[in-house]
């Protein structure tokens, strides 16, 4: 298994060009605004074929027709779609960036999420020294999917090296014109993840975007396609909990999953984008599309926990078309000082005797407001389904908001719709209780908020439910006077 | 080892303790009894360094160090143990990783290490048994649930987790039934030691038969109007509280 000094620095050398590390930056940000034009100059620069022009375009002119909605719980000011550049190539590392030069409250954030140096350089784009250990992690990992005949590439690659796979799943279940986020997703994104799964496969690991080495920095308009073809599973991390601290103020992601006859996708998400300051200055907007679909007993879970954005504006949906399918939704949401959190999910029960459970925990502090927006809907054909709700709320102090918006829609009668709600709040007693064990108020209420969150901690994978445990504890730190 | 001088105490203007003197030595124990809402859990809360009550004046000190200026985890930290007369609920959070919590915030307020898995396993094990908890209680979430005698046991479950300097015990006898309250006592006499000293606050003799107090005071109106030794306990078993007023108002 020992790769040679040599071997390595290949591998390095490919890697860095692979991923455009090292490629001619002629023009490497185009001029701001979008057009037709911008479309085609995207497709252009990503080498694309014309079906995927033509995609995009039919993608924009849906687009200039839709308008930015407004349903949802939360107030921000709209961004100006024409003075966005769509296109920047991937930054270099900057040889005359050192640590010294970031902030030092978010290097105090990586000290406490126990990241490491290397790893907070590359997070800060400043030139990482070659991690050895890593790139054989990298390589292992590569190996061992190849011979599973796991596809685990960026979608720009796929695109050209698996252009049928896209072509027939692409926009399937997030169509181009779903929504106006999506739509001006479909026409300029640029990187994102693609995923199959063969026949009968159980990834043996769990895929992360994270081992896609120099690609840390996420995309402003990301695309994500997972398929997981018949019988076959897996489990795949979204996101970091190192906090991403980003100059592209609007995020518009589509992920869209495709679970085939019998197989089963788990998708998890930490999501820690910056939220702004605590006067709210500053911080991501966050518009997510992100939506599965369901065939014959198959299963989607998607498992979030969200403790970043200003405004975040998410649905991790399930469309279980299949009879016997299986959609799950568990999500932890923190709002902190100002941030805003709209999100829930959207089970829609389409085959008979399928099966949903959504399990929400939000957690509110400082002034934010803090919104569950879920649908249950229940299709006439869709006999025996069965949905079990239930939305509980945190509150920290008494500035902050939590709602809960919940809508029904069952079209048969043979539907079983639960719903559960709470709304608590962390009580002096409960803090007193705690101080007098000895614990201070800011651990204690890191206990009560883990405590509170359990059923979904529990649904992380194991190393990620650790991190997004420190990261809840962080994300509420000062949260109390 | 606790010295309160002239205690005066109030929560929003209300005046709840009005002038407490007592003097609790190593190895001690002090019963403390009184009618309801003469001030009994205002006085353990306030020695426990509950915020919302305000001390007007007075002092209260632990081995001659002013309290006043501590935090509660601070007074904790120093050996000041509260069973509460209504434990608190925290979902999701097992008694298991309260007390790991708990044991590891003061071990590192002491510049210590966490205490190692297999060491706290030990400790657990050994409390437990003594206490007779069965074991699938330990992983169910704090007092959530629990009955209130299951409560009372949990908290001198955590005392003697802990192993206190000071403890106050809040009636933790009432919810206990029989066997649980001899089970609760003895767990309790197992901490008596010359180093440590016991507050047992209570209305009933019954738990005072199983852990013998040195001291027997009577707390009226937020003062401490009559000390005696265990004796007065059965007197008050007897007579009542009411020829104390009357003393009181003479
Ligand atoms: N938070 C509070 N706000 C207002 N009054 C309070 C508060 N806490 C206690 N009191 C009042 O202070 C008085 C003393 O209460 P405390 O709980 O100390 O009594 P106690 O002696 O422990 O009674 P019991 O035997 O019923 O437990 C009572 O009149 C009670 O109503
Ligand atoms: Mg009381």
């Amino acid at each position: 298994m020992a790769y040679t000094e040599e071997e390595l620095k290949k591998e390095l050398e490919t890697k860095e060009y692979e991923y455009g590390f090292y490629t001619d930056i002629e023009s490497d940000t185009f001029p701001k605004g979008l057009s037709e034009d911008i479309v085609r100059a995207i497709s252009k620069k990503k080498n694309e074929p014309e079906w995927m022009t033509e995609w995009r375009l039919e993608a924009f002119r849906g687009w200039e027709k839709m308008e930015e909605p407004e349903w949802a719980n939360v107030h921000y000011e709209k961004p100006d779609f024409q003075a966005i550049s769509y296109y920047s190539a991937p930054k270099a590392a900057d040889p005359n960036k050192s640590l010294e030069d970031v902030d030092p409250d978010l290097l105090e954030m990586y000290r406490k999420l126990g990241i490491s140096v290397d790893e907070q350089k590359k997070l800060q784009n400043v030139a990482v020294d070659i991690v050895v250990d890593s790139v054989s992690v990298a390589t292992t990992f590569k190996k061992t999917l190849a011979e599973k005949g796991i596809i685990f590439m960026p979608i720009s690659e796929a695109i050209q090296e698996h252009p049928e796979l896209v072509k027939k799943y692409m926009g399937t279940v997030v169509p181009t014109t779903d929504n106006f986020y999506a739509a001006l997703n479909s026409a300029v994104f640029t990187d994102g993840s693609f995923c199959y799964i063969p026949k009968g496969v159980k990834c043996p690991m769990e895929l992360s975007t994270y081992f896609r080495i120099n690609e840390g920095g996420t995309g402003q308009f990301e695309r994500t396609l997972v398929i997981a073809d018949e019988g076959s599973y897996v489990s795949y991390l979204e996101g970091c909990t190192a906090p991403s601290r980003d100059e592209n103020q609007l995020h518009a992601a589509v992920v869209e999953l495709i679970a085939l006859d019998d197989a089963e996708i788990k998708y998890s998400t930490v999501q820690n984008w910056f939220p702004g300051n605590k006067e709210g200055k500053g911080g991501v907007y966050n518009f997510v599309t992100k939506r599965g679909l369901c065939e014959t007993n198959s299963k989607i879970s998607w498992t979030q926990v969200e403790t970043g954005s200003a405004v975040t504006w998410k649905y991790p949906s399930c469309i279980l078309k299949g009879n016997n399918s299986v959609g799950e939704f568990y999500s932890i949401a923190v709002t902190n000082n100002f941030q805003q959190a709209d999100t829930g999910t959207k089970m829609i029960h389409l085959g008979k005797n399928t099966k949903s459970t959504i399990i929400s925990k939000g957690i509110s502090a400082g002034k934010s407001q803090n919104s569950y927006r879920g649908l249950v809907q229940i299709g006439s054909r869709a006999e025996n389904a069965r949905n079990f709700s239930q939305c509980d709320s945190l509150l920290m102090g008494n500035e902050c908001g939590a709602h809960t918006f919940p809508y029904i829609e069952a079209k048969n009668r043979t539907a079983q719709i639960e719903h559960e709600a709470t709304t608590s709040k962390i009580g002096e007693d409960q803090i007193f209780y705690c101080n007098q064990r000895g614990i201070d108020t800011e651990k204690a209420i890191a206990l009560i908020v883990n405590g509170f969150s359990k059923e979904v901690l529990n649904k992380l994978p194991m190393e990620f439910a650790v991190e997004a445990q420190k990261l809840l504890e962080i994300s509420l730190e000062g949260s109390v006077g | 080892m606790l010295e309160i001088k002239d205690l005066h105490a109030s929560i929003e203007d209300k005046k709840i303790l009005n002038g407490i003197n007592l003097k609790v030595n190593a190895g001690e124990v002090h019963a403390i009894m009184g009618p309801n809402g003469s001030g009994k859990s205002t006085l353990a809360s306030v020695i426990a360094g509950k915020e919302e009550f305000e001390i007007k004046k007075g002092s209260l000190a632990l081995d001659g160090e002013n309290l006043e200026d501590l935090d509660p985890e601070e007074r904790a930290h120093k050996g000041i143990f509260l069973s509460f007369q209504y434990p608190v609920e925290i979902p999701g959070v097992s008694v298991t990783n309260f007390m790991k919590t708990a044991i590891n915030a003061s071990r590192k307020a002491r510049g210590l290490e966490d205490m190692p898995a297999n060491q706290m396993l030990k400790l657990i094990r050994e409390k437990s048994e003594m206490l007779e908890i069965d074991r699938k209680f330990l992983s169910r979430s704090l007092n959530e649930g629990f009955s209130g005698g299951e409560k009372k046991r949990n908290e001198i479950f955590q005392m003697a987790m802990l192993e206190p300097k000071l403890a106050i015990l809040d009636e933790t006898d009432s919810g206990l039934d029989i066997d649980a309250l001899r089970i609760v006592a003895n767990g309790v006499n197992k901490l008596r030691g010359k180093d440590n000293a016991i507050i047992v606050i209570t209305h009933y003799q019954r738990l005072l038969e199983y852990i013998v107090p040195d001291f027997v005071h009577v707390l009226h109106d937020g003062k401490i109007v009559k000390s005696g030794s265990k004796e007065l306990a059965l007197e008050l078993e007897e007579k009542g509280y009411d020829w104390i007023k009357q003393e009181a108002i003479v």
